[in-house]
């Protein structure tokens, strides 16, 4: 309709556009079927391509990649691989000298959550090893692979549904990634990761990760972090009733 | 913890570099060296800004410069003559999608990936080839058509003009 544009109809396909306008497209489309048509190939692309290149997210990455270096510099060269181990390292060492696993610990956390959260969770094709749909499956071999019972938290009065859930590499062994999303797609990421050291409690505490707000606390040998790209007040009701779940 | 940082976007730099790249080898060493130069200016990266789109920037310059050396950038206005010449037959058949990507002209190709594969936001666009969104808009929008037409085989896309 009026001063409805082409950048309108594309930020319609890519779902980029805020509710009000949104709603004021569709009006739109309901009566111009050539913008129908080309809102209907622009998707049909978009889905195209993801459904082509997404597989490569789950190939191991080629070892060369992990042992890239800079390529100019006057600093010691590292090797990205040693950075990602160098995190699990660094908490093992700082630890060992400083007592401070629990400073440590608690900074890491919500980090690689936030990091994981943020691999994951735009993710369209797949966003998850097993579905919701095999939600037993997911929990047995998730707990398996952690060597603890999980509890999935049931979020549908939250609006959240179960989308599935993925096993990562953590600092310390395997690192379970349960998605939830709601019904406007916002999606949320509960990520479950082992501790090795002695098994204790901590409060519920939160962290802003970039664009990512992480709540999170230790439960014994488990450590917690539930992450969206949501403000802090919306997250922690969410958090809240996670906490909850758990810890009854 | 920074490279880890930097590893943990390896497997989206991957996919992106193989659609933009096609060939597995070439897109491997396009991340690599992306990895490489990411790894030098690390310290020019603004902690708090978005690690992925600076890694997609740099991705782009290398990949440009990659162009450049294999006069590959030339070719691309070349393509357009070709298009008549090779109708696809079965529209959306995806491994015929790989093949179409190839036939649109690098700075479209690249807005078409970060948005649609990507799924990056059209300002993140914007930012991470150092273009305007206007600009991106328009290649997005020549881009999409062109790849209808590639894919359905009609030549109405040589009336297109990509300008360099």
């Amino acid at each position: 309709m009026s001063n409805l544009t082409e950048t309108d109809l594309h930020a319609y396909a890519d779902g980029q556009l805020d509710d009000v306008r949104r709603v004021r497209v569709e009006a739109h489309l309901a009566h111009d079927p050539a913008a129908t048509e080309s809102v209907r190939v622009w998707r049909e692309q978009n889905e195209a391509l993801r459904a082509l290149y997404n597989p490569v997210l789950n190939e191991p990455v080629p070892q060369r990649l992990l042992a890239a270096r800079p390529s100019r510099g006057r600093w010691p060269y590292y090797a990205l691989a040693a950075g990602a181990m160098g995190v699990s390292f660094a908490l093992g060492w700082m630890s060992q000298s400083y007592r401070t696993d629990r400073f440590v610990e608690a900074a890491a956390l919500p980090r690689r959550a936030a990091v994981a959260y943020a691999v994951y969770a735009p993710e369209v094709r797949h966003p998850v090893e097993v579905g919701a749909d095999q939600q037993d499956h997911l929990v047995k071999w998730l707990s398996k692979r952690l060597g603890n019972e999980l509890k999935v938290p049931l979020l549908t009065q939250q609006g959240f549904d179960l989308v599935g859930g993925r096993l990562l590499p953590g600092g310390k062994g395997p690192v379970a990634q349960f998605m939830y999303q709601d019904a406007k797609g916002q999606r949320i990421t509960l990520y479950v990761s082992l501790r090795e050291a002695e098994p204790r409690d901590t409060a519920f505490r939160f962290s802003q990760e970039d664009k990512v707000a992480v709540f999170y606390w230790i439960d014994g040998k488990l450590g917690y972090a539930l992450s969206g790209e949501m403000d802090r007040a919306s997250l922690l009701a969410v958090a809240t009733v996670v906490y909850r779940q758990l810890n009854p | 913890m920074e490279s880890a940082e930097i590893v943990a976007h390896i497997p989206r730099l991957r996919r992106y570099a193989r659609a933009l790249a096609g060939d597995s080898h070439r897109a491997d060493d396009l991340v690599q060296d992306t990895l490489e130069r990411a790894l030098a200016k690390f310290y020019l990266w603004r902690r708090g800004s978005d690690l992925r789109a600076w890694l997609f920037t740099i991705m782009h310059s290398v990949f440009i410069n990659q162009l450049k050396a294999r006069r590959e950038l030339a070719l691309d206005a070349a393509v357009e003559d070709g298009l008549q010449s090779a109708p696809q037959s079965d529209p959306l058949e995806l491994r015929d999608l790989d093949a179409a990507l190839r036939k649109l002209p690098v700075e479209q190709r690249e807005v078409l990936l970060l948005v649609g594969l990507e799924q990056l936001s059209y300002a993140e666009v914007s930012k991470a080839l150092s273009i305007p969104v206007g600009t991106v808009m328009s290649r997005l929008s020549r881009g999409r058509e062109r790849l209808r037409a590639v894919m359905s085989g009609t030549a109405a896309v040589t009336s297109l003009k990509v300008v360099k």
